[in-house]
């Protein structure tokens, strides 16, 4: 039989359903792994074994009773930028390193309301500034893949790296995170794992720690597209508590899975062939295209000519809602303080202690294109460039159903690597970033290994709320590509 | 353009972020740095391009204009920095701010 911990979230539910293993045993399961593996992947920074096994017995009772939702049992990852109620939530910075919310996100309620357990909080990093989990004031998250012959600790991604690796090396079944600008894809594809940012809207962002209002937008990461594509179905909804919240159904995902590609036009974006990109990705890239076809696709060539910039626009914009939203963390009503000789000092050092290196630098670079006499040519011209590249996207929806591209320039790198320069990190969301400043869809597929044995992921944006034909695409490239590979790190089977 | 020493220290001032002396040199660099990057922006003709503000397309929602919360003092005040290990806090404090 498979172990507890290798289960699908698909293949958990049927045998909780048949009661082949309690809720209990699937969650004792993972709590054992994460005891054992968590001291050194470092991929949860709060573990909640209490609150855990308290929802398995309840999920047991609902099983019991013929009640079961669509996650009842299910043992998830949260990243812990989602408000657990009762449960401290950090956004991995030591100005929140004590926070307790009140009250719960809309995301993990909905989770709750259908029957997850909630196995801990989710390393990240802080505030999900960043592409590695370095800057996570809890430290880093190691990697559980390794280079063949090689054990350099490599980055799990980020900043979602905590739900990455936790879904990678079976801590969790699945992990909920958040992408502002590829903080789902990018560490999916570093650890050998499906993630999906999903339409703006689609996720109510009430009760999620505030990085970029405009690009924020929170999604599921699982070991399949199916798995993803439960998840997201609990997470999605209308919710009044966000005023950007789309007034839509959440249509059956996990249904649109199996609808195939025959006679989908699948767009392949010419400006995704970037200078230096490693012949692996090149190849990576063809070898999907042709697993598309084979399956009933037509490809097409498109073009997304402002794609170059799209990282210096996000750059900008990005910074400065992050000045505008960190605004709040003041020393005053929750969180860190720092005692000053003014109310002025006292913000001055609370800020000063309390954020990073990474956030710091972002929150000044936000300031400065605000700030006065700046504004126009940094912040409104990027809102423009923005506009531009929207509308790149709108036009190739005439011709394609769907775009195929690579999710990262490289695989995993380590820890260390990539540090020193701030603008060579930015360089790795080259790919993903387009989709938050257009607010499509984006889902990421693990679909192969490099020359090292490292997990290499690509990439589908869709249209607008239209997620069923971005699952319904990377469905069928993940059973073409059929990625068995598994981390050298994980729990024992 | 490009941000001299000054420039730096009133934006961090305007941030609420203290910064020493000896962490300008560095900063200062880093934000050069990134803002040479940006500079990038200037060559894409926006001519008559109607700036995007949002993330979504759709309009946002108008809410009725009721009370749907309230009477939560303790949890208000529960993490406040001063609250003491019984969560006794009754107000937020800050330093002196009147003469």
């Amino acid at each position: 039989m498979t172990a507890p911990t290798d289960f699908t979230i698909a293949e958990a539910r049927t045998a909780l359903a048949k009661r082949e293993l309690s809720a209990t045993e699937l969650t004792q399961a993972h709590l054992l792994t994460i005891e054992a593996l968590n001291p050194r992947l470092n991929a949860y920074i709060t573990v909640t074994p209490e609150v855990a096994l308290q929802q398995a017995k309840a999920a047991d009772a609902a099983l019991a009773k013929g009640e079961a939702g669509p996650l009842t049992g299910i043992p998830l990852a949260i990243k812990d930028l989602f408000c657990t109620a009762g449960t401290r939530t950090t956004a991995a910075s030591k100005i929140l390193g004590n926070f307790v919310p009140p009250y719960e996100s809309t995301v993990t309620a909905n989770l709750l309301r259908d029957g997850a357990v909630f196995l801990g909080k989710a390393n990240l990093d802080e505030f999900a500034m960043g592409s590695s989990n370095a800057t996570s004031a809890f430290g880093g998250v190691e990697n559980p893949w390794k280079r063949t012959g090689d054990d350099t600790v490599l980055v799990p991604g980020g900043s979602s790296g905590g739900s990455a690796a936790a879904v990678a090396a079976r801590l969790a079944l699945g992990a909920t995170a958040t992408d502002t600008g590829g903080s789902i894809r990018q560490p999916a594809a570093f650890c050998g794992i499906a993630g999906i940012k999903p339409t703006y809207g689609r996720v109510s962002r009430f009760g999620t720690v505030a990085f970029a209002s405009s690009l924020d937008q929170a999604g599921p990461m699982a070991r399949t597209v199916e798995d993803c594509a439960i998840l997201l179905g609990s997470m999605a909804g209308f919710d009044p508590k966000d005023s950007t919240s789309a007034q839509m159904a959440v249509p059956d995902f996990a249904a649109a899975c199996a609808r195939g590609v025959k006679g989908l036009r699948i767009g392949i974006p010419k400006e995704y062939r970037v200078p230096g990109m490693p012949a692996e990705i090149e190849a990576l890239w063809q070898q999907g295209i042709a697993m598309l076809k084979d399956a009933g696709a037509e490809p097409v060539e498109i073009s997304l000519p402002h794609t170059q910039y799209a990282l210096p626009t996000y750059y900008i914009v990005a910074p400065a809602e992050a000045s505008s939203n960190l605004a709040r963390y003041d020393g005053v009503r929750f969180g860190l303080r720092e005692e000053g000789s003014d109310l002025k000092d006292l913000y001055e050092r609370t800020r000063r202690a309390g954020f990073g290196d990474e956030v710091r630098r972002r929150i000044l670079i936000g300031t400065y294109v605000l700030s006065a006499g700046y504004y126009d040519a940094y912040y409104l011209k990027a809102q423009k460039v923005r506009a531009l590249i929207k509308r790149d996207f709108d036009e190739a929806w005439g011709k394609v159903d769907a775009i195929l591209a690579p999710a990262t320039p490289s695989a995993a790198f380590g820890q260390g690597e990539m540090q020193d320069d701030p603008v060579a990190m930015y360089l790795i969301d080259v790919f993903t970033v387009t989709a938050n400043l257009a607010g499509i869809p984006g889902l990421t597929v693990p679909t192969g290994l490099d020359s090292k044995g490292l997990p290499l992921g690509l990439q589908i944006l869709g249209k607008p709320f239209d997620e069923e034909t971005v699952f319904a695409v990377g469905s069928a490239l993940e059973r073409a590509a059929n990625f068995t590979a598994t981390p050298s790190v994980r729990a024992a089977a | 353009m490009s941000l001299d020493t000054a420039t730096v220290r009133r934006v961090a001032s305007l941030a609420r972020i203290r910064v020493e002396e000896d962490e300008l040199p560095r900063l200062q660099s880093e934000l050069n740095g990134i803002l040479g990057w940006i500079e990038q922006l200037q060559a894409v003709n926006t001519d008559g391009v109607e700036p995007m503000a949002g993330g979504g397309t759709q309009a946002l929602r108008l809410r009725e204009d009721r009370v749907t919360d309230g009477g939560i003092q303790q949890q208000v005040l529960a993490n406040a920095p001063d609250a003491g290990p019984e969560g006794a806090a009754v107000f937020f404090s800050v330093p002196k701010v009147v003469e």
